[in-house]
């Protein structure tokens, strides 16, 4: 079991020994790690360690390692490029997504407003067109960090839910195109029009592990559901300390289960200083407080690609970072956490993996 | 008649090139652009990393020309004569 942690200046990994977490000297310097993923492949083979990086000098990256961080590879024109004539620059790699339907599909969601695919393990991407033309775009603002396609959603169906800051959720059928604004019921704050078809600053969304048509999100104000993929949201805000946040995460195997990290939005901190999460497991009808072992006194936030859950090795592991470089864990669904590390750069992006 | 491009330590090990780069200035002076773009054709990882896919040179990378950054001169239209050498370093920012 190890977790990945892209921080604002280096990569770094833990890995689970004797019932701790021992870390990594630095993986790589030099660039910030916007996004990481691990990438399944064969039987008893290890992950493929894919990663987003930006260079302050030389500009944005996708690596590959396949043996944990110790060589690496990067193409010679780039993994991720947009083409001539999109009169674009790539700015950042926002987040890295395994398709868990597609064998070596990995997707990007990236800067501007952007959405790629790779078939080959995260070693070259295609830019997807519909997207990219969409009719909308003119009309997608950039959020505080930028204009990007944040969030990446595949489903069973081969469906896809992606969400973007700002725009909102949009839904292909095919993965491909038709991508259509799914955000009604999601209220914005920034605009006279409360409830627009789209334009939403949705920060983080999350399939329900059974009914994969009840979609979680953590909006830039509100913790809303739909039942319908996207087409209709309800708010479930009610009973958190806070609506604001950026993470929501599902459980990987129960319906109905997801935590969320409540931010205050008179400090943009953790409500009353005190780091914790929020948990539901009746669908946003009620919620409680959880994470023992996370501290009071902490002036830090979560950022939307930097906590993953995933079940590895018959546990159910939730690791996240916090803006002031401390990186927590838990092997048992976020009711316990111990500290994996401490004193990094701000971490940006953190994934569990084999 | 060729043109020396020099390669800053840091980009040329982030790039996995040669420090040194020639490039071809035939019988006259080309421009800053027609260096850069022989510069991406013979050693891609570095193109990309000093202008963006727009063409535009990256933020914090200066091009000199001779002794003068580019952008003080006529940017990526700069003629660039035989003989000179072209270097390419990160800005002085960061940290």
């Amino acid at each position: 079991m190890q977790i990945a942690i892209g921080t604002r200046k280096g990569l770094w990994a833990a890995e689970r020994s004797d019932g701790g977490w021992a870390v990594s000297q630095p993986l790589k310097h030099m660039a910030e790690f916007s996004s990481v993923a691990f990438v399944p492949r064969g039987d008893g083979e290890r992950p493929r360690l894919v990663v987003g990086a930006r260079s302050w000098f030389w500009g944005p990256s996708v690596l590959t390692s396949d043996d944990g961080g110790g060589t690496w590879s990067d193409p010679q024109a780039g993994a991720i490029a947009f083409p001539e004539d999109a009169g674009a620059a790539l700015e950042r790699v926002w987040t890295l997504e395994p398709d868990p339907y597609e064998a070596g599909v990995v997707w990007a969601g990236c800067e501007p407003h952007s959405l790629w695919r790779s078939s080959d393990g995260g070693e070259s991407f295609t830019l997807n067109e519909a997207l990219w033309d969409h009719p909308h775009r003119a009309d997608w603002q950039p959020g505080a960090g930028g204009p990007a396609v944040h969030t990446i959603r595949p489903r069973a169906d081969g469906s896809m839910l992606i969400a973007m800051s700002t725009g909102g959720v949009y839904r292909s059928e095919d993965k491909v195109g038709g991508w259509t604004p799914a955000n009604r019921g999601i209220r914005v704050e920034f605009s006279p029009d409360e409830y627009p078809e789209y334009g939403q600053c949705v920060h983080r969304i999350a399939i329900d592990a059974i009914d994969q048509t009840r979609v979680f999100a953590q909006n830039h104000g509100g913790v809303y559901r739909s039942d319908d993929s996207g087409d209709s949201w309800q708010p479930i805000m009610e009973g958190l300390p806070a609506d604001f946040g950026f993470v929501v995460l599902t459980h990987p195997s129960q319906a109905g289960t997801a935590w969320v990290v409540p931010i205050s939005t008179d400090t943009m901190l953790p409500p009353s200083g005190q780091l914790r999460l929020w948990r539901t497991d009746d669908s946003g009808a009620t919620w409680r407080e959880v994470g023992s072992g996370l501290p009071d006194e902490f002036y830090g936030t979560v950022l939307r690609d930097a906590a993953h859950i995933a079940q590895i090795d018959g546990s159910t592991v939730i690791a996240f970072g916090t803006r002031n470089g401390s990186v927590y864990a838990s092997v048992d669904e976020g009711e316990t956490f111990e500290e994996v590390a401490s004193r990094l750069p701000d971490v940006l992006s953190v994934r569990v993996g084999a | 008649m060729t043109i020396a491009v020099r390669l800053s330590r840091a980009l040329a090990g982030e790039a996995g090139s040669p420090v040194d780069l020639v490039v071809d200035a035939g019988g006259g002076p080309v421009t800053l652009r027609e260096v850069l773009t022989d510069v991406s054709r013979q050693a891609p990882a570095v193109g990309r990393r000093v202008r963006d896919e727009t063409g535009a040179i990256r933020r914090h990378v200066n091009v000199f020309v001779d002794d003068e950054e580019c952008r003080r001169l006529a940017g990526l239209e700069t003629l660039v004569p035989p003989g000179a050498v072209v270097s390419i370093i990160g800005a002085v920012s960061g940290g």
